[in-house]
């Protein structure tokens, strides 16, 4: 009797917990969804009025921003924040993947744990730090290597574009620094990713006499992309959020240009720059610019899905 | 770090004797011990309450060390002040977050603040530096419409014929000009561009605002200290930054030619010049940019605190009343530590006399 009773009561208390926890998840999970509405809807409300006179400030279309004037065309500030991501990235990957491999195929048990840290380390230095680093110490060393780039490139009809005149502060710096500020997330996570392949895929190419170039490419790869692909968007979606360290380095000049090493301006360092002393209108096309690198965001995101599913329907066959 | 706040007490008790309404209070500060004032004419150091400040990052320098010598002398009383920027300060005033704003600029209508709900009073300014750095050159003088024409890049190069023919006797080298600017919006940009429409007005053709169009091979850097970073980095850069920066930085700044054509280097005693030769509106606001006066350093910016008419209580009325006061007259001693120049007395009395109609 008394133990039906018990077990009853904890039956009956399992489902009570069960139920309390199925509800804190979904809690959760909808609170995501209504902060991220929440922020989209005041947003877009905040910026309207910068928004809803697009045809004469130009707000999509045009490159010109000259608030005094009320010209507030944002393509020069997204062309600076796809820039410096796309170099950042660039730069990032191939050191980030050299690295976990290096940390998960090669590294002797003794040195991986003291590299980890070290690179945990560099994920927790502050952004600000990087753009003073930056500042007082990257740009004037690079400013002679940039120059020799000049000098040797520049001359290339098309290609030498890129390496036009070099100014102090450049989207070259500052897509650098990016570089390294987002090294250690891509690394952790391709880390994580290159750890789960599986031992018996390995064998299997070590037993058909692959080199470990071979077994990398024919086991790690393929069974890693996807992961790979997330770790590159997550580096991706700081690069283009990174506001500090950008707006030091990037030297603030509002233009589209080819030439690496001339100055820009990036969407994040647009706002912390000018939100002090910007009211009407100036306030909310600068909300608006917000709300523009939010759907960049989105669209890279979707973008990046898009490609993990066509490569993984390659890769492994059309299992997904 | 006691005793530089001890010296400091004493300057502050110096200034307080000129002042002979407050002499005795300044007395009793000097002593260190815990006696409390008994003078009532500076009720300050008897106060209590909290007050809070936002707004222009230019005085903020000025305000903080105010507000650190209160610390030690009124300690129940509670003061921040916010440098957010002139423009987010007016507006949390007028909002009602803060009791008191910073801004370097006038009151427009899209700032939030109601009109005849506040009234402006003057406090401190300073100069705003040319600062350069060009190897070989130590000494440099400016035309405005050469400042413009570097500035709207018309002009590239150090040797050009007109910064040669501002310098006579001086050689300079051919170095390419690199411009540096504030990248963030600033009222030290919206001075030194209104000075360049005032004083250039047929070469300037970038008008004047808190940022600016700036042709894009110019460099912008993040605050005063980033502009200032830029010029000491590079041979042959050129920037505005204010006093106390570009001191700091070890720049060296150029003279500026002044509306009665006199060649003026920016200090103290030119800004202070140029208040005198500034005309004060009835509403307490002037503009010394391009003032007149032989001595008159002409990129002279102002500076203001807005404070309600009326406050919803009278303690906050009168705590507002008294720092403000404190700021214009025993705290100014304070201000040439940090660079900043004290109003004329012309200018200051009438300050006071404005702050007297606060309820």
């Amino acid at each position: 009797m008394t133990t039906q009773s018990s077990t009853l009561t904890q039956k009956d208390r399992g489902r009570i917990t069960d139920r309390a926890f199925w509800l804190l998840c979904i809690a959760a999970g909808i609170t995501v969804l209504v902060i991220l509405a929440a922020i989209l809807v005041s947003t877009l409300q905040q910026s309207w009025p910068a928004m809803s006179k697009a045809g004469e400030n130009g707000f999509f279309t045009s490159k010109l921003w000259d608030p005094n004037i009320g010209k507030f065309g944002i393509l020069p500030f997204v062309f600076g924040t796809l820039v410096t991501s796309l170099i950042a990235v660039a730069l990032a990957v191939p050191v980030s993947i050299g690295i976990a491999l290096f940390l998960t195929e090669l590294a002797p048990r003794r040195i991986k744990g003291s590299i980890v840290t070290l690179i945990d380390l560099l994920a927790a230095v502050p952004s600000v730090v990087f753009g003073l680093w930056g500042i007082y110490v990257l740009a004037p060393a690079m400013t002679p290597v940039y120059k020799w780039l000049h000098d040797t490139l520049g001359g290339i009809p098309v290609l030498g574009a890129l390496f036009g005149e070099v100014s102090a502060l450049n989207f070259m710096t500052a897509g650098l620094v990016l570089a390294i500020m987002i090294v250690p997330i891509i690394t952790s996570i391709t880390r994580e990713v290159f750890d789960t392949v599986p031992d018996s895929d390995k064998q299997a190419a070590w037993a058909l006499g692959a080199t470990r170039w071979e077994m990398i490419k024919g086991a790690v790869f393929p069974h890693s992309f996807g992961g790979l692909v997330g770790g590159v968007m997550l580096g991706l979606g700081r690069a283009m959020g990174e506001t500090i360290a950008v707006a030091l380095l990037i030297g603030n000049s509002i233009q589209i240009t080819a030439n690496l090493f001339a100055p820009g301006t990036s969407i994040p360092a647009a706002i912390v720059n000018y939100f002090g002393e910007a009211g009407g209108d100036y306030t909310s096309a600068l909300i608006g610019m917000g709300v523009v690198l939010f759907v960049v965001t989105v669209i890279v995101n979707l973008l990046a899905q898009a490609i993990v599913r066509r490569a993984e329907i390659r890769m492994r066959g059309a299992k997904a | 770090m006691n005793r530089n706040v001890l010296s400091r007490r004493g300057v502050a008790g110096v200034a307080l004797a000129a002042v002979a309404a407050i002499a005795l209070a300044g007395c009793a500060k000097d002593e260190p011990s815990a006696t409390p004032t008994t003078g009532a004419a500076s009720g300050i150091s008897t106060l209590s309450g909290e007050l809070k400040g936002s707004g222009a990052s230019f005085p903020d320098a000025y305000y903080q060390e105010i507000i650190t010598e209160l610390k030690t002398e009124a300690k129940n009383l509670k003061i921040t002040y916010n440098p957010i920027g002139s423009t987010a300060g007016k507006k949390e005033f007028g909002s009602g977050l803060v009791d008191f704003a910073g801004t370097d600029s006038t009151v427009k209508d899209t700032d939030g603040v109601a009109a005849g709900s506040f009234y402006y009073i003057p406090t401190v300014a300073a100069p705003i530096t040319v600062s350069y750095n060009l190897k070989g050159v130590t000494k440099l003088q400016l035309t405005p419409a050469t400042l413009a024409k570097i500035f709207q890049r018309d002009i590239k190069v150090w040797n050009a014929p007109e910064i040669v023919a501002d310098n006579p006797g001086v050689t300079l080298p051919a170095t390419a000009i690199s411009v540096a600017h504030r990248s963030d919006g600033s009222g030290t940009t919206n001075n030194f561009t209104k000075y360049l429409v005032a004083a250039a007005k047929d070469t300037w053709k970038l008008a004047s605002g808190d940022t600016v169009n700036w042709p894009t091979d110019t460099l912008g850097g993040a605050k005063n200290s980033g502009v200032a970073q830029l010029i000491k980095q590079t041979d042959g850069t050129i920037g505005y930054v204010d006093m106390s920066d570009a001191k700091s930085s070890g720049l060296s700044f150029a003279a500026i030619k002044n509306k009665d054509g006199k060649f003026v280097a920016a200090s103290l005693e030119g800004a202070t010049a140029a208040l005198a030769g500034a005309t004060l509106k009835d509403d307490l606001t002037y503009d010394p940019l391009n003032a007149a006066g032989a001595d008159s350093y002409p990129i002279t910016a102002p500076t203001f605190i807005l404070v309600k008419q009326k406050y919803d209580s009278p303690d906050k009325a009168k705590l507002v009343k008294e720092l403000v006061k404190y700021i214009l007259t025993d705290g100014s001693a304070l201000a040439k530590d940090v660079n900043f120049s004290v109003l004329p007395d012309q200018i200051k009395t009438k300050a006071l006399a404005q702050l007297d109609k606060v309820s």
